[in-house]
């Protein structure tokens, strides 16, 4: 900021004055966001896109200039004398030495106070309970009569009525048309929804209105239009306007789409898919009788089985095994008696055996007697000078018991012997 | 759910695309738990395909059935262009 010097007049550049009052504008809060309203006149577009305008009353005048990005965005197109209101700053183009209204948005005259309107209106019926989630009711999967509540010319019917031809032509659409705009428009529409539920009780309602202005698109503020919605018995699906608008009618509606188009989309499911899922349950159909089938088969064959089990044949067949298995127990004892038989002759051969004399003799026992062959077994038929024989295992032998000769008695059990 | 009686008694050609679906599911289900003799089951197969048949024809309609409440009648529509 340019100091103030210290003469007592100030000389000042233009530049630099200039530059001062622009600094004064944009530090003043008030002169950033405010609205003005006022008549068109001036108006001139040229190649850049900008918008050149003067907003002017019986007194004054006020130069406006909007960018061509905030053009763009316009929803109406500005007239040669139109009353609007515009919003923006105040600033200074230095270059010219002009104070302007830099603007972003401009909307028609009166617009300002209808959206006070509206405001009110939606607060008052939202407190009611018009707005309730709860009060919304489900919009049918498989709709089989559509009402469409709409003007019979108007685009926003095409657009609903090709919407439905594509995704899902087995639905029956029935038009109650009315005025969508203008004064008879309320209580036409009202009218039209009533007329729906009471003759033709359809699935779902359709209320529909292509893009407009917010004039335009008013009458879907109507608070007796909003009760008839909340009245209706079929569900209905708003699609008025663009994506951006937003009417008392979208807020009461049980379901809301931001144009024609979707809102039809919204109440029928596409046939695309639906054919998709028809064939997914052809094939299930198809797999359910394999199933119902096999389960037969499985059902026959467990059947078959303990038949099998339980026939005669099957009698015979175990009574033939255990046959062999009691034949070949059979053999197994015999073997084993004969086994046992053979080993019990040769013992008893064996014992037999050593019990004969001539045996008891190989192992070198004498057997002794008298010349007249009497044996002798003790010491009480012996004297000294006794002839007596001795007889080994292969041939005998006189001896004479010597004279004076001491005869022994042994240490032991006399009976001790075989 | 299990197909009832009046269920199988509504000619075919007269149901409506939900109602259809509907049946067909429900003989699915039935098919699947396997309970049924044989020939019931035959015949619900073939009661199944003649319903997928009718879904099927009703998702190609070409047609789309436009009419308007004038009064309290129902005319054909027949749009501007």
């Amino acid at each position: 900021m340019r100091q103030i010097p210290l003469l007592e007049f100030s000389l000042w550049s233009v530049a630099e004055l200039t530059h001062y009052l622009r600094d004064l504008f944009d530090s003043d809060e008030t002169l950033q966001d405010l609205w003005v309203h006022g008549e068109i006149s001036n108006l001139a577009r040229p190649s850049s896109g900008h918008l050149y305008f003067t907003l002017k009353d019986n007194i004054s005048a006020l130069k406006c200039v909007m960018w061509r990005n905030s053009v763009a965005r316009l929803q109406f197109i500005p007239q040669e004398g139109q009353a609007v209101e515009a919003h923006g700053s105040i600033s200074i183009y230095e270059a010219g030495g002009q104070y302007q209204l830099y603007s972003d948005k401009i909307r028609p005259a009166g617009e300002g106070a209808l959206y006070q309107e509206f405001i009110l209106l939606k607060t008052r019926l939202e407190a009611e309970g018009l707005f309730d989630p709860s009060r919304k009711r489900p919009v049918p999967r498989f709709p089989r009569l559509i009402g469409i509540v709409t003007s019979p010319t108007g685009a926003a019917l095409r657009d609903i009525l090709n919407t439905l031809r594509r995704r899902y032509p087995a639905a029956k659409a029935i038009l109650a048309p009315s005025p969508v705009q203008g004064e008879q428009a309320p209580i036409g529409l009202i009218a039209a929804i009533q007329d729906l539920n009471l003759l033709v009780q359809p699935d779902v309602i359709l209320l529909a209105r292509g893009g407009g202005s917010i004039e335009d698109l008013w009458v879907f503020n109507d608070q007796q239009l909003a009760y008839a919605i909340a009245a209706s018995q079929a569900p209905i699906i708003s699609g008025i306007g663009h994506e951006t608008d937003f009417t008392i009618a979208d807020f009461v509606s049980d379901l809301r789409a931001p144009t024609p188009t979707a809102a039809a989309e919204l109440a029928t499911p596409d046939r695309l898919d639906l054919k998709k899922d028809l064939e997914d349950i052809v094939v299930r159909l198809n797999r359910s009788l394999q199933a119902a089938t096999s389960a037969k088969y499985w059902q026959i064959e467990r059947l078959q089985n303990r038949l099998v089990q339980r026939s005669p044949m099957a009698f015979v067949h175990s009574s033939r095994q255990r046959i062999d298995d009691l034949t070949s127990q059979i053999d197994r004892s015999m073997e084993h008696l004969n086994k046992i038989r053979s080993a019990g002759l040769t013992g008893a051969q064996q014992h037999l055996w050593s019990l004969n004399p001539l045996s008891i003799m190989k192992r070198g026992y004498a057997v002794v007697t008298r010349l007249d062959g009497t044996l002798v077994y003790s010491i009480s038929q012996v004297k000294s000078g006794n002839s007596l024989d001795v007889r080994l295992q292969d041939g005998k032998f006189p001896v004479t018991v010597q004279n004076g000769a001491t005869i022994e008695e042994s240490i032991g059990k006399k009976n001790e012997g075989f | 759910m299990k197909v009832s009686e009046d269920q199988t008694e509504t000619p075919i050609e007269s149901l409506s695309y939900e109602e259809a679906l509907n049946q067909l599911e429900a003989i699915i289900d039935t098919l699947e738990l396997g309970e049924q003799t044989l020939e019931q089951s035959l015949t619900l197969f073939e009661r199944g395909q003649t319903l997928a048949h009718r879904c099927s024809f009703l998702l190609d309609q070409a047609e789309l059935k436009v009419k308007m409440l004038s009064g309290n009648d129902l005319v054909d529509f027949e749009p501007e262009n």
